[in-house]
């Protein structure tokens, strides 16, 4: 496979690893978009990234010339391999101070970045995949909800999405009927908003930031910025590594690997209003990396 | 009352979770960060197990480590029959123990891939996954030659032992880590017969046997 040489995703954003799980100036290796990148987080939480070299084994070695972009928000690191914009796409909840905000994992997935947002945004699968937890039948129904994408915040918004779930959350004590707004702000982050079980006046947010390894493969990190008062981190972060470890296996399943955007690709099953504007944004974004690109 | 000190994504947790479900045991659970906490290697975990790895149960008093081991002392100790183990039939006896050993050993490759891949540990990935796939031609042709004999699982006992629950979690994990089992139907037809045992449960990647996703 080539490097990537799709230029609005060098111009992006992307996670490279979690801040909380950094030992402060200790170099951690990884890959984006194929490229071996270095990093390190500074004991003031500042990351500094570089293309790895031989030559170059501690973050003040790194001459400022050979600094890739850095960022720290929302507990990861942040970098770009061309000309990001000034800043990411907002998360105004993750500043509310009685939030629980954790990096969840962050795992090695075997497939695209936007297979693995399309099936984030699928509610259709929650009762046969999440099996009385996120849903459970006789209550498989999608119901009718709205896609929208929003053009001066060039995102895809889908709202009054309502799902039964037998545990929505740690904090759930029961079925509910649970409201979910997803976000894509990002051709390879997604934001969902479900209702919080504690307060019916807020909802919790979970998001995944996919970093893309190459064409076929990520490195998922979950960011969970939940109301939860009482349950302990390794108890509220085992919930999510549960979920994802059910979808685990189906997105390393889908074939092909890559999301096809041609809208005769593949037949749209269920209610896939979310999963047809979203292809429909990477084609008009021009995003090839990740995707089969429709024949022009 | 048994308390498990449990990883939800591990296998080797899984299998001890299963034998339980299986016998119908209560149990207490401690879930341990494993990932991405490394909690398996904090202090207070080490004075329970120094070798740092999970499960470790606590029946009592009693802590044991090594699934296989504690798979050993639950169906001894819960299973009056002693039908997963049966305590009375030394050739049989034996038999469990080397397919013990067998599954240690498919912990050692394929939940070594699936690490690797998954939770980026350093390992020689070629090599866990070329381990892998000589346990699992070694196992296929073993339930292959079974079946022609009319034996239905690991052992040559008319029903599953705790050498079947050994075997399976990192077999059926084993696309994880990028080792496929198509070149393993007698393997796959195993597989399916675990999933139809009363009292079977999954765990997260582990989808339930159905009338779709029976194997071929
Ligand atoms: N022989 C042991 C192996 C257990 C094992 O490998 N456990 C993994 C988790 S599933 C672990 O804790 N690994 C950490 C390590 O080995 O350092 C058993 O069967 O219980
Ligand atoms: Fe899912």
């Amino acid at each position: 496979m080539t490097k990537c040489t799709d230029s609005v995703v060098l111009n992006l954003w992307h996670p490279v690893g979690a801040i909380a799980e950094a030992i402060p100036g200790a170099v951690q290796e990884t890959v984006l978009l194929e490229e071996r990148l270095s990093f390190a987080v500074g004991g003031d939480g500042e990351p500094i990234v570089w293309r790895s070299r031989p030559d170059l084994r501690r973050a003040d070695q790194v001459p400022a010339a050979d600094r890739l972009p850095a960022k720290s928000a929302y507990g990861y690191v942040w970098t770009s391999l061309g000309s990001p914009p000034a800043e990411l796409f907002p998360i105004p909840e993750y500043a509310e101070p009685d939030r629980r905000r954790l990096n969840a994992a962050t795992f090695g997935v075997n497939v695209s970045a936007p297979r693995a947002i399309e099936n984030f945004l699928d509610m259709g699968h929650f009762p046969y995949v999440h099996t009385d937890i996120l849903g459970a039948e006789p209550h498989t129904e999608v119901k009718e909800y709205d896609v929208e994408i929003s053009v001066d915040r060039d995102e895809i918004l889908a709202t009054r999405c309502r799902f039964f779930q037998p545990m929505a959350s740690t904090a759930s004590d029961g079925g509910a009927d649970v409201d979910y707004v997803y976000r894509v702000p990002h051709p390879y982050c997604s934001v969902l908003y479900k209702s919080s079980p504690v307060d019916e006046s807020r909802r919790d947010v979970i998001a995944i930031f996919l970093q893309p390894v190459d064409q076929e493969h990520v490195r998922a990190h979950m960011l969970l910025c939940v109301l939860d008062e009482n349950s302990e981190d390794k108890v509220i972060k085992r919930f999510q590594q549960t979920i994802f470890g059910q979808d685990k296996p189906i997105l390393e399943n889908q074939v092909p690997k890559r999301l096809p955007l041609d809208p005769r690709a593949e037949t749209p099953i269920r209610a896939d209003k979310s999963a047809i504007a979203y292809r429909r944004w990477l084609s008009q974004k021009g995003v090839t990396y990740g995707v089969i690109p429709a024949a022009a | 009352m048994i308390t498990l000190y449990d990883y939800e994504l591990s296998g080797n947790c899984y299998k001890l979770r299963l034998l339980m479900s299986f016998l119908g045991i209560d149990h207490n659970t401690v879930p341990v960060d494993f990932y991405p906490g490394r909690e398996h290697k904090s202090e207070w975990f080490l004075k329970l197990n120094p070798l740092g790895q999970l499960p470790v149960i606590d029946d009592d008093g009693l802590i044991l480590r090594d699934a296989q081991a504690i798979l050993v002392y639950l169906a001894s100790k819960y299973d009056p029959p002693g039908t997963w183990y049966p305590r009375n039939n030394p050739a049989l006896l034996g038999e469990i123990s080397q397919w013990l050993a067998f599954a240690d050993g498919i912990t050692g490759t394929a939940s070594a891939a699936r690490l690797h891949d998954a939770l980026f540990y350093d390992f020689d990935i070629d090599a866990a996954r070329a381990g892998a796939h000589r346990l699992f031609r070694i196992l296929d042709e073993h339930l292959w030659f079974g079946e022609q004999e009319g034996r239905q699982w690991i052992c040559s006992a008319p029903q599953p032992t705790i050498a079947d629950i050994a075997c399976f979690p990192y077999i059926m994990l084993s696309e994880e880590g990028g080792i496929s089992r198509q070149d393993y139907p007698a393997i796959r037809r195993w597989c399916d017969r675990v999933k139809r045992i009363k009292g079977f449960i999954v765990m997260s990647g582990v989808f339930p046997a159905g009338p779709a996703r029976a194997a071929a």
